[in-house]
């Protein structure tokens, strides 16, 4: 491994140290909200997987995390499903959605695949409000506390939902650095780069796509199951456009192209929105100000413009 | 056993750029392929690379068809191209351009060796980051990724442009060891002088076809060819 490949890998982990630390050191409140955001941090790694590296910009993701948040929480609502089947549930949810939007969108490209990704979100929204009598609908619903336990643990309660986001946290993130290290993780660059360069090189376009959509809808997936059985609920507000649009945001504040940059990015937007909500009630014009501000004087987000002026061993 | 095109026809959509090229080039040689700007040299490597798609014709690569096959599937059938204007991977480092180029062939640490001793001034800088490399070391490291994938035919378009003499040595000095390597070379070059040094054979197009073709050895930069085929 090179002097910059163990620097990167010391730096994760020891960002997964100190969140491990903070429980310790954070209010039940303040410690249910960083759990929240290393699950939403998660959606967002799988987002930088199809944008910032591949440069998939999709606006369907939504249906990625509704995928994974009803695979794991319909099982656990009608057949009593525990926390640990339901959540695989939920990832191979997240994961064969995105392979067959995949299948379909990325026939596609630019503008039109952004297009087509939204139109599947919005079908897959109005999906699960017209089987409302099985989905809940807009009110959704709340995942029975029997489901909520892995090996005897109550992830209800404070300190085992804080481990366990931290868990499914730490190894996204840590899968997200070796597979953008990796071989893969070139390519997916690369295709990022210039499709056709990458095509005089031997790889199929197509296939990369498909596989860097594939494993970014693992990623949404986990996070929604995660959602639905650390927080107990599941809505079709979680498909809307809204949670479409975070994921980028996230990733755009961060540093899109680095593995913290959504980490960074669902924190600091976080924090931004719980500020602004006590300023005022407009508080998503001082996000949307925040963020052109972002555009006008980092537009390679936060991480991004770290690596581009400072420290180019950032993954 | 070569690289044989025949009557290749080819465009962008509805506009027709090459005419019916007929084509050949031979392992260890160099052959050239010279016109003004416009008669559709390079989008000719292109359709070869399956780039551009061919409305008719064949090519061939020791008698396997290349025609038809998606674009991806030619360099693993043994054509590299390395295209005008260097065209690297700007954010990654010399060495993922290099392991990017060599995907293909699972990156065999032995054919990168042989890469890099052909181009040794970027063994110095494999960290660095290849959008920041001088033009000629991007024209090395261009080149070089395109030999990871260890071809059997090397397209290279106007590689010496814009660069300063001690670099266009260094290039054409690997060019002629690829072509003692037995790899067939095809070469778009504009400099006359460049081409009798380096090239065995010469084509010269005009208006998507080649209109003449010559073995080099006694050519000489008066020749009436070049007058008539390159305005030199």
């Amino acid at each position: 491994m090179t002097g910059g490949g163990v620097k990167v890998w010391v730096l994760h982990l020891t960002l997964i140290a100190a969140l491990f630390a903070a429980q310790f050191l954070l209010s039940p409140y303040h410690a249910t909200n960083l759990a929240r955001i290393m699950v939403l941090a998660v959606f967002a790694m799988g987002y930088n997987l199809a944008f910032g590296y591949t440069g998939l910009l999709s606006l369907g993701h939504a249906l990625l995390l509704a995928a994974g948040m009803y695979a794991a929480g319909l099982p656990a609502q009608l057949w009593g499903w525990t926390a640990g089947p339901a959540f695989i549930a939920g990832i191979a949810g997240g994961g064969l959605v995105a392979a067959a939007l995949g299948l379909l969108a990325l026939r596609t490209a630019g503008v039109s695949f952004m297009i087509v990704t939204l139109m599947f979100a919005q079908a897959g929204f109005l999906t699960l409000l017209y089987f409302a009598p099985i989905t809940g609908g807009d009110d959704g619903f709340a995942v029975a506390a029997a489901s909520r336990t892995l090996m005897g643990f109550d992830l209800s309660t404070d300190t085992p939902r804080f481990l366990a986001a931290l868990t499914i946290f730490a190894i996204g993130l840590c899968a997200s650095l070796a597979l953008v290290r990796s071989p893969f993780g070139r390519t997916m660059v690369a295709m990022r780069e210039n499709e056709e360069r990458s095509r005089m090189l031997g790889m199929n376009p197509f296939t990369v796509k498909l596989a860097a959509l594939t494993i970014s809808g693992l990623y949404a997936g986990a996070a929604g199951a995660a959602y639905a059985i650390l927080f107990g609920y599941v809505g079709a507000s979680f498909a809307t456009i809204q949670y479409s649009i975070l994921p980028m945001l996230y990733v755009l504040l961060g540093g899109a192209g680095t593995t913290l940059g959504p980490f960074l990015g669902a924190l600091l937007m976080f924090a931004l929105i719980e500020a602004a909500t006590g300023i005022t009630t407009a508080h998503q014009f001082i996000v949307g100000a925040a963020l052109v501000v972002l555009v006008l004087f980092a537009p390679k987000g936060i991480l991004g413009t770290i690596r581009e002026r400072w420290a180019r061993w950032l993954s | 056993m070569a690289l044989e095109v025949q009557g290749l026809t080819a465009g962008y959509g509805p506009v027709t750029v090459l005419r019916g090229v007929d084509f050949r080039a031979e392992p260890g040689r160099i052959t050239c392929l010279m016109g003004r700007n416009g008669v559709g040299k390079s989008t000719f490597l292109k359709a070869l690379m399956g780039l551009v798609s061919a409305s008719a014709g064949t090519v061939t690569l020791d008698g396997q068809p290349l025609h038809g096959l998606p674009a991806h599937e030619v360099p693993k059938r043994g054509l590299a191209y390395v295209p005008q204007g260097r065209r690297l991977f700007g954010p990654l480092t010399v060495a993922e351009n290099l392991a990017v180029g060599g995907l293909v062939r699972r990156n065999d640490p032995a054919r990168l060796e042989q890469v890099l001793t052909l181009f040794p001034r970027l063994r110095d800088r494999l960290g660095q980051v290849s959008g920041t490399l001088s033009g000629g070391e991007q024209q090395m490291l261009a080149i070089a990724r395109a030999l990871c994938l260890d071809p059997r035919v090397l397209l290279l378009d106007e590689p010496t442009e814009g660069l300063q003499p001690s670099i266009i040595a260094l290039i054409q000095e690997a060019v002629v060891t690829l072509k003692g390597q037995g790899v067939a070379v095809v070469l778009v070059e504009q400099r006359v002088d460049a081409v009798l040094k380096l090239a065995d054979r010469v084509a010269f197009m005009v208006a998507g076809r080649i209109e003449a073709g010559r073995d080099v050895a006694g050519l000489t930069a008066s020749d009436p060819l070049f007058r008539t085929y390159v305005g030199v």
